[in-house]
């Protein structure tokens, strides 16, 4: 393996396994652009049935919260009950929520 | 020209082709440039051994002598193969590698669109499912030599130079005899003559893309159906073939 991979960018990829589900983050790829990108998320993570639909994403473009920002960030939603939806029912036949 | 021998030989051609490719890229596992282009042409290696199992599996039993697809892959010599030479052209460096998978894999594609509506439901079978993978082929090698050609002086002078060498190989890839005559007669086969203008196109537009010039060559190899091979063949079948036959009958 030579350093050229080092000129690449990194992309993230994302699969959605079937229609309706989230995409959700597969791991990520080297890629010279988007097209390659695709074609290199496809045989890396894609490949086995994992995916009918991927999204590839420059992780450059990613914004991601700090570890300082944990705290503000989630901690309020531990002390407050009412702002979680533990008192409804899930309706019957629903699979998803 | 009897019909067992004819779809025998037929079936020969197109899975000696996809199981000599499939040789030839997964020498490059482990040796890719980048770690997921090495899993790419593996990957594609994979996919031409499903594609040769399907059609030596069929070959075998249209041959009705109990061969299996691993006594013909590993028990025939280099003149019982009936592959196109293109594909037994050694891998050189990455941009004849995808140079040559992007010549076979357009040919391949157009062939087996074509195969789809052959009245032998066993063939047309096999062709539909190797369709979606050589249709993924195709685009990969496309886009890499699309990039190889508009990328650097050197790796453009390395793709134009891929396709220089294996120019001579390209006719051989729709050439006939009298199998295919017979077999055409039969709703068999597919006419390769209908797929040159549709092949030199898809080739065209990438290499237009790739600014690369489409190369004239005088000399153009023919007979790989005729079990005449380069002196490549040799050693591919060899390599592939020591394990099975220093150990007839291995399991693992």
């Amino acid at each position: 393996m030579s350093d050229s991979t080092n000129d690449w960018p990194i992309w993230e990829v994302f699969t959605q396994k079937k229609d309706g589900a989230p995409h959700e983050h597969a791991g990520s790829v080297h890629a010279p652009d988007s097209e390659m990108a695709l074609l290199n998320a496809r045989d890396v993570y894609g490949r086995r049935m994992e995916a009918i639909n991927m999204w590839v994403v420059l992780s450059s473009a990613i914004i991601a919260s700090t570890p300082e920002d944990m705290g503000p960030f989630f901690d309020p939603a531990n002390d407050k009950l009412y702002r979680w939806p533990n008192s409804f029912k899930t309706p019957e036949g629903i699979k998803q929520v | 020209m009897e019909k067992q021998n004819a779809l025998y030989e037929y079936n020969l051609r197109i899975g000696d082709s996809a199981l000599v490719l499939a040789q030839r890229l997964s020498e490059w596992s482990g040796h890719g440039p980048i770690l997921e282009e090495d899993i790419a042409m593996s990957n594609m290696a994979l996919d031409l051994i499903g594609h040769a199992r399907g059609f030596l599996t069929y070959a075998g039993q249209v041959e009705g002598k109990g061969r299996s697809e691993d006594d013909l892959a590993y028990f025939r010599d280099v003149r019982a193969y009936k592959n196109r030479m293109l594909v037994e052209m050694p891998n050189g460096d990455f941009a004849v590698t995808m140079m040559r998978s992007l010549l076979f894999s357009a040919f391949a594609y157009l062939h087996f669109r074509g195969l789809i509506k052959s009245n032998d439901e066993t063939i047309s079978g096999l062709a539909e499912k190797s369709l979606k993978e050589i249709t993924y082929h195709l685009r990969h090698t496309s886009q890499w030599v699309i990039r190889l050609g508009d990328g650097t002086d050197e790796s453009h002078q390395r793709v134009q130079n891929a396709a220089n060498d294996l120019w001579s190989y390209t006719d051989e890839l729709f050439e006939m005899n009298e199998v295919d005559e017979y077999l055409i007669q039969e709703g068999i086969a597919f006419d390769l003559k209908n797929l040159r203008a549709e092949w030199d196109q898809l080739i065209e537009e990438v290499f237009s893309k790739a600014t690369l010039a489409v190369p004239v060559v005088g000399y153009k190899s023919k007979g790989g159906m005729n079990g005449f091979h380069t002196e490549y063949l040799g050693f591919l079948l060899a390599e592939m073939q020591s394990l099975p036959r220093s150990m007839p009958d291995a399991k693992w």
